[in-house]
């Protein structure tokens, strides 16, 4: 068993926790994005960054730095909720994320964290970038206006269902979440249908078609529902 | 086709079920076509056993992987410092009109390619480009876009 400190408050963890599953389990609430119950951790989004104090006040991702002996961490602090909100705000100009004319209006990750850490408004210019909407799929739509190049659907396709359907392609702002060699995700040949990508998706960018924006509640919890019923395998 | 699909075939026979050396098959289909068409791409998933939108991902990340065919020229203009200070932005624009090839692309004739490139070593002489081997400077929109017709005019 390690023993660590979270703001100031003494926990444990068994090794190979990370430190937001320490965290986590003793009901302290980090802020993450990128980070779903039952895929692999990314430390894309860096919305979980916690400071550690007897590492210089380092700055770590706790969805993907395993927890170690005797690390004091602090969790909550005006920096860390001043870094948080930059970063989102960074992601509201990237692309277009005009929540009025959203899907998941109401119930978008994004949306709620900007609430919660007080974004009333964005310091950068937006980008306004021109970006497409497939619409290929009968029952399933991707709009890249809403994307945040979280992964996560990416990391469902492949860790949960194993279709490998979706990967990233370019690269920085330019990336784009698509499916097999850049297809029409209706005309891909690897998906199987089954949505897993669309519930894990954190924002609007992959919403259930013919749905109205108050049925549009995703079941994100389901990826670990699934992996957590699965025979470990003994490594 | 057929033959470039078995020629191709064999390119990738020793990269079989080898979905580490993704980049390393890609190099080989690259020097083997020319460049990386989509129908080398689903070839490559398949011989290694990677999933497509892998193989997207890594020709798309790398600048290097190109999916168009090369034009008969190059044509690299330098936006490096010097360039950029003395004009390259215009002699690019020039150069795009000219050949039909938007940067990084080819010309719909096939005559050209277009590149941009950081600093072709040759400060002194900027705004420069190189027409395949060679190299022009003191360059103007007008002075390039002559230099493109003559070599236009040799093919
Ligand atoms: S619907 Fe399922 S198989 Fe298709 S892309 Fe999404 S997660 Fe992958
Ligand atoms: S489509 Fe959704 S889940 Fe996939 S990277 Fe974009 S925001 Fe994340
Ligand atoms: S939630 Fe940890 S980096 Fe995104
Ligand atoms: S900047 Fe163009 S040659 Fe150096």
């Amino acid at each position: 068993m390690i023993t660590l400190r979270v703001d100031g408050q003494d926990i444990t963890a068994s090794p190979g926790q990370t430190i937001l599953e320490a965290a986590v389990a003793a009901g302290i609430r980090i802020p993450t994005l990128c980070h779903l119950k039952g895929l692999t951790p990314r430390g894309a989004c860096r919305i979980c960054l916690v400071e550690v104090k007897n590492w210089n006040g380092r700055l770590v991702p706790a969805c993907a730095t395993p927890a170690e002996q005797g690390l004091d961490i602090v969790a909550h602090s005006q920096r860390l909720r001043d870094l948080r909100r930059t970063i989102l705000e960074l992601l509201f100009a990237e692309r277009n994320h005009v929540c009025a004319f959203c899907v998941s209006n109401g119930h978008c990750e994004l949306q709620t964290l900007a609430a919660e850490h007080g974004m009333e408004h964005v310091r950068f210019p937006y980008r306004f970038p021109a970006l497409p909407l497939d619409a290929s799929h009968p029952k399933y739509g991707i709009d890249h206006s809403r994307c945040v190049l979280c992964g996560r659907c990416v990391r469902a396709c492949s860790e949960v269902e194993g279709a490998m359907t979706w990967g990233f392609s370019g690269r920085g702002i330019h990336t784009l979440v698509e499916a097999d060699l850049g297809d029409p995700w209706g005309k891909s040949k690897t998906c199987t249908g089954c949505g897993k990508c669309v519930q894990a998706c954190p924002t609007g960018a992959l919403f259930e078609r013919g749905k109205a924006t108050s049925e549009q509640v995703k079941k994100g919890e389901l990826v670990a529902e699934v992996t957590e019923r699965r025979p470990r395998v003994q490594g | 086709m057929v033959n470039q699909k078995e020629h191709l075939q064999r390119v990738l026979e020793p990269y079989t079920h080898r979905p580490a050396e993704l980049i390393q098959a890609l190099h080989k289909v690259q020097s083997a076509l020319g460049y990386v068409p989509r129908w080398a791409q689903v070839q490559v998933a398949e011989v290694l056993g990677v999933p497509p939108a892998q193989v997207r991902g890594v020709i798309t990340f790398y600048h290097l992987f190109r999916q168009q065919p090369v034009g008969k020229h190059t044509v690299r203009v330098c936006m490096g410092t010097a360039c950029h200070v003395r004009g390259a932005q215009r002699v690019l624009q020039a150069v795009e009109e000219e050949t039909k090839a938007p940067a990084g692309k080819t010309s719909p004739d096939g005559a050209f390619t277009v590149e941009v490139v950081r600093c072709l070593g040759a400060c002194g002489l900027a705004p420069v480009m190189m027409v395949d081997d060679e190299v022009s400077g003191r360059l103007d929109p007008r002075k390039a876009r002559k230099v493109i017709q003559e070599v236009g005019r040799g093919t």
